[in-house]
């Protein structure tokens, strides 16, 4: 191989540059963006545990909607009965119950899904709460 | 364990008061007749509409019901008629009824705007061509639904509903629109849609919203298997019309001309 040690180091940068995130990543001690999700203030309470909720949000969205749509049940039955919301019967809705809360997209379902890079269709069709703009 | 006949007695009458106070909290009747359930909603073993031509005609040119339905449910308002979207709308008598074969009819009655919508077959030839089951014919109430989750724009629906009642959205309806309504969803590209009955109020026990909104109180909703109904009374009293009813459809909106 002609002129040996130049390419050898040339393929040295160049793996280096290539994966150069992933040094900065382990050895630069944190990630650049990391999702930063704001809670809702005002109440304390969600439908599921917290936890639950983090990791099954999508199925129960898909239940939900099975059971609106498909079955014509609206309203969440918890132990045999309606689940009280606000004084009204808490319905099974993304519009009406989840999005009541969390009423900032931007600043809740938009946090997680930019940075894992999930592209859910929700809103092509339902419409997000009008977000006040600071 | 012994029953005496003391004991029997207070059993049955116990069981009989529980059994007549649970009935009266299900079904409490409300003033139009229609049923009204214990958690709110409105429930008909089958929908239907009668819509009084003759009261709906003499505002000729008002749009009131149409504004409502279609406010309330995201309806783009999309110029282009090979691009429109309706739910509810007005065409001329001879259009709607063109297998009224009669002829020497009542004065201008073919020149009279008569508002359509979508029939809810009892029969929809619809639903049976559809893939997904993105459409289908509510058993309980009879009402024939829309999943917009499910649909894939195959438009067969459209092809086979006789009445034009199915819209196909070409393009992103979003931008065709002043003032969406956040409680209820828009669609998206590539999805057909027509009147639902208002599924979403009735469970919320509410009339559906162009009935509501009649100023002429022109159109009258109700149960069609409950002889005590308003739509039974006015289909007993008045004679009514369908549209082409010789395709066996069997379509539930009635019309008094």
């Amino acid at each position: 191989m002609y002129d040996a040690p130049k390419v050898i180091l040339g393929i040295i940068v160049f793996l280096l540059l290539f994966t150069s995130p992933l040094w900065i990543n382990i050895f630069g001690g944190q990630s650049s963006v990391k999702p930063d999700i704001q809670l809702p203030k005002d109440s304390k309470e969600c439908v599921y545990p917290t936890e639950y909720m983090k990791t099954n949000h999508m199925d129960l969205l898909n239940e939900w909607r099975d059971k609106v749509v498909r079955e014509n049940e609206r309203f969440l039955v918890k132990n045999g009965r309606f689940v009280d919301f606000n004084g009204k019967k808490m319905e099974m809705s993304l519009s009406h119950t989840c999005m009541k809360c969390h009423n900032n997209k931007s600043q809740f379902c938009d946090q997680c899904h930019n940075y894992l890079a999930v592209n859910p269709y929700c809103w092509d069709c339902h419409v997000a709460p009008k977000e006040v703009l600071k | 364990m012994n029953i005496n006949r003391r004991n029997f007695l207070k059993i049955v009458s116990v069981g009989g008061v529980v059994g007549i106070a649970t009935k009266m909290t299900f079904d409490a009747i409300s003033d139009t007749g229609n049923v009204k359930l214990h958690d709110g909603r409105l429930e008909a073993k089958r929908w239907a509409m009668v819509i009084d031509v003759r009261k709906c005609e003499q505002q000729s040119d008002c749009k009131v019901c149409i504004e409502a339905c279609h406010k309330a449910h995201n309806v783009p308002n999309i110029k282009n008629p090979k691009d429109e979207i309706k739910w509810i709308w007005k065409d001329k008598f001879h259009n709607a009824f063109i297998t009224q074969e009669n002829e020497h009819l009542p004065r201008n009655m073919n020149h009279k705007n008569v508002l359509l919508l979508c029939n809810h077959c009892s029969n929809p030839p619809c639903t049976n061509v559809c893939p997904t089951k993105a459409t289908w014919k509510r058993e309980e109430d009879g009402i024939v639904m829309m999943d917009w989750h499910r649909c894939i724009g195959c438009r067969y629906c459209v092809a086979a509903c006789p009445y034009g009642s199915r819209s196909f959205n070409w393009m992103d309806p979003r931008p065709f629109m002043n003032d969406i309504t956040e409680d209820f969803p828009t669609r998206t590209k590539g999805v057909v849609e027509k009147c639902t009955f208002c599924d979403e109020r009735l469970v919320r026990g509410m009339l559906p919203a162009c009935v509501e909104a009649c100023p002429v109180k022109a159109l009258t909703f109700g149960d069609l298997d409950n002889p005590e109904s308003e739509v039974r009374k006015l289909l007993q009293e008045n004679f009514s019309i369908r549209r082409k009813p010789e395709l066996g459809t069997k379509p539930e909106v009635y019309y008094l001309v």
